[in-house]
């Protein structure tokens, strides 16, 4: 053994603090002992304990995403790798950056179904953008330099790193992370010129244009955001923002027409479906964006800005694909309209406006406030309201709260928003909200969920205390799977088949039984009181709201509709029959 | 771009160049059956022990938007160095082995050997009842020939998958 070489366990932690890493979400077993180990001799990396693996996952996409860096979980081998699988795949839909740590039974081992083993490279094959062995400490150093390089650049995506135990306890050299480049992955970046010039001219010639905004805005990082908003301004186009992309431009904005698609603002898909340029700005025409795709925006010219080839001309053939990061193309576009001093067509854009400020008269939120029933779309207004002055980061579980949350919370700034987009996975929320506390320990961080979903990973109440992460949730309690109960009640003859939730628990003594505050509303005058105390309270605090249990998420464009198909309250009624391949529920 | 809504599915034989690392194949394969892509045919073996690269031929169906898909998919890989769709750009030679095992005497004994003549297949085995037939060609060749062997015996069949690459100078 020479001066400079380490164990494979000191190798990851030194590989680790050189990637930046400050925090590590996981939980220990039998293979990374050693590991952890070397964790407890050192202080530099704070390692959080959480009280179920999958939660670490959601904690790491919650970090990331309130922070643009990676987020890094660690777990066991076997049954602990198996745990991230879905968290794995959240992330992949969602193209989060993230390493997985995970232990593996030793090399020697592998193949015998030792205890404790699993094929983790083989079942997270298809739920990870790319993943590794590691079966040689001398191998170790450049794995997790490349894991995390490729977990960040080009679309970002989650990479698990699988360690055997006579890796982590054998012993090797060192590398710093200064040399990495990968052999054949080199994401495109710059946008092709071309394209790009092609690309303003139609923007500045449209009559009708939209700029429909995504996540990959806010992966790009929050420069991007800013030029969104200058090219916003130049075009004098309206803008919409997917689920995943709420906060790429201020929700304040005049230009602002809210999120499209399923639950989205009327204004929002009537201009979707009638532009005549569509500029997709790191978005994918997800099926709940774009509805039925025959009757999708059926008149305009479409741009794709996308650093995903495969994402472009997936769903929706476009006439001007632009391969490349967001910000560097908004960039770009912002030169070429300035140099080519590009003219928008202002009567025409004047006339659009007209137009779109007639479907906002409609007030597709507006809903019918009570007096003595709780009302979910009251709650998140008045949290919203309360909040406006603090830097609030907000995640939710999956659910009708998920949308109320998404409609009625207004986003200015990017990384606030953190929700299960692709997967739809209940379970989210407060490990999620979790890792958004840990990267901002002084601002609010809080989770709107409900019993369905929050019961999926309430252990972590633990972890918050532990840790004393301040995280204030807001449970949304209407004692059904609701958005199920909402589909079953549109689409399957108001049979409530296994969504009623008849026994859960007294969420405030649940509360208090894990040390914490738990505070109760049940009437809309006690709604302003439950929001302030819990902000005003240090620790984690849970709300347990009484909502109205019959109400429904609207305006909706039921699954396979199109654009200007949508059902705008209780008494709109469905048009037409629904297909039963249409009711897909998240 | 109109065109890619056509709806004519059509074979194309992609080439993918590859790191020769574990998994890689897996790596492939899954992302044929997780998105419902269709093989017809799939070979793969090492072409640079140096470089440690291998080369993957597929032979895939769909409409021009399904294949533009799995190149752009098969792109995303990242052990992936190219992606060389064979049938679109430029001409290329594809070939295939096949071993055809024929069982038969008398009249239909000799007429398989008059076949496998004329298609320049060469008998590897044979003993008095059967022979082996090793027929290198297209696969339109392999398929003619192995249907002209139905009715004289035929027994079993091996075969290769395609292996392709581009005509000329060019490399990739
Ligand atoms: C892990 C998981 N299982 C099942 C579903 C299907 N699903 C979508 S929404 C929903 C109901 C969620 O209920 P709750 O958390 O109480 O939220 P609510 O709709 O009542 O606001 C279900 C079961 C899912 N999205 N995720
Ligand atoms: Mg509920």
């Amino acid at each position: 053994m020479s001066a400079k070489e380490m164990t494979g366990a000191k190798i990851i932690l030194q590989a680790l603090k050189d990637q930046g890493v400050d925090v590590v979400f996981g939980l220990p077993g039998g293979v990374t002992l050693s590991l952890y180990d070397e964790i407890y001799k050192q202080n530099e990396l704070q390692h959080i304990l959480v009280r179920h693996e999958q939660a670490a996952m959601h904690a790491a996409e919650g970090y990331a995403r309130s922070t643009g860096r990676v987020g890094v979980a660690l777990v066991t081998s076997g049954p602990g790798a198996t745990n991230t699988i879905t968290g794995l795949v959240d992330a992949l839909m969602d193209s989060i950056p993230m390493v997985c740590l995970t232990g593996q039974v030793p090399t020697q081992l592998i193949g015998n179904d030792a205890f404790q083993e699993a094929d983790t490279t083989g079942i997270t094959r298809q739920a990870t953008k790319h993943n590794y062995l590691v079966t040689k400490v001398e191998d170790l150093s450049r794995v997790l330099h490349e894991a995390f390089y490729v977990a960040r650049s080009g679309r970002p995506g989650p990479v698990l790193v699988d360690l055997p135990k006579d890796v982590l306890n054998g012993f090797g050299l060192y590398t710093g992370p200064s040399k990495v480049e990968h052999k054949t992955y080199r994401p495109q970046i710059k946008g092709d010129m071309k394209q790009i010039e092609k690309a303003v001219k139609m923007l500045a010639a449209a009559k009708r244009p939209i700029i429909y905004g995504g996540g990959g805005i806010i992966n790009s990082g929050p420069h991007a955001s800013q030029l969104l908003a200058q090219l916003v301004k130049l075009s004098g186009a309206p803008c919409t923002l997917t689920l995943m992309g709420l906060g790429a431009f201020p929700a304040s904005d005049k230009h602002y027409v809210g999120m499209p698609g399923m639950h989205g603002h009327y204004e929002a898909n009537m201009a979707m479906h009638d532009c005549d340029l569509m500029l997709c700005v790191g978005a994918r025409f997800d099926d709940r964006v774009t509805g039925r795709l025959s009757d999708f925006s059926p008149g305009s010219k479409k741009i794709h800005i996308d650093i995903d080839p495969s994402s472009i001309n997936k769903n929706i053939v476009v006439d001007v694909g632009i391969v490349g990061d967001v910000a560097h193309v908004l960039e770009d576009m912002i030169k070429v309209w300035k140099s080519s001093q590009a003219k928008t067509d202002e009567k025409a854009i004047k006339a659009w406006w007209k137009t779109i400020d007639g479907w906002r008269a409609r007030k597709s939120l507006d809903y019918k406030n009570d007096k003595k029933v709780i009302k979910p779309q009251y709650v998140i207004e008045r949290l919203n309201a309360l909040t406006k002055d603090k830097d609030i980061y907000v995640t939710t579980d999956v659910g009708q709260h998920q949308m109320w949350a998404a409609q009625y919370m207004a986003f200015e700034k990017p990384n606030h928003w953190m929700t299960s987009g692709g997967l739809g996975t209940m379970g989210y929320g407060l490990p999620a909200a979790m890792g958004a506390q840990m990267a901002h320990p002084k601002s609010v961080v809080a989770t709107v969920t409900s019993e369905g979903s929050f019961v999926m990973n309430l252990q972590e109440l633990a972890t918050c205390v532990q840790y004393k992460m301040p995280v204030k949730v807001f449970l949304l309690n209407n004692g059904f799977l609701g958005m199920v109960r909402q589909w079953q009640e549109m689409f399957h003859g108001e049979r409530y088949a296994e969504s009623r939730l008849d026994v859960h628990p007294d969420f405030v003594k649940l509360a208090q039984s894990f040390g914490i505050k738990g505070l109760r509303a049940k009437k809309p005058d006690q709604v302003d009181s439950v929001i302030l105390e819990a902000l005003e309270t240090d620790g984690p605090v849970l709300v347990d709201i009484a909502i109205d249990p019959m109400e429904k998420v609207f305006p909706m464009m039921p699954a396979g509709a199109a654009h200007n198909e949508i059902l705008f309250g209780p008494d709109d009624q469905i048009s037409r029959d629904v297909d039963e391949d249409d009711v897909v529920l998240a | 771009m109109n065109d890619m809504k056509n709806e004519d599915i059509r074979y194309h034989t992609v080439s993918v160049l590859v790191d020769n690392e574990a998994g890689v194949l897996a790596r492939v394969i899954g992302l044929f059956s997780g998105r419902g892509y269709n093989i017809a045919s799939l070979t793969v073996a090492e072409v640079d022990a140096k470089q440690r690269l291998s080369r993957i031929t597929v032979v895939t169906s769909g409409t021009p938007m399904v294949i533009e898909q799995i190149k752009a998919q098969l792109g995303r890989l990242v052990p992936v160095h190219t992606v060389i769709d064979l049938t679109i750009e430029g001409p290329s030679v594809e070939r295939e082995l096949a071993l055809v095992k024929v069982a038969a005497t008398g009249e239909k004994r000799v007429e398989s050997l008059r076949i496998a003549d004329i298609f320049r297949a060469r008998a590897v085995d044979s003993t008095n009842e059967s022979f082996v037939f090793e027929i290198v060609g297209a696969t339109e060749k392999l398929n003619a020939f192995i249907r002209l062997m139905e009715p004289l015996g035929l027994v079993d069949i091996a075969r290769t998958g395609v292996a392709a690459i581009a005509r000329g100078k060019a490399g990739m």
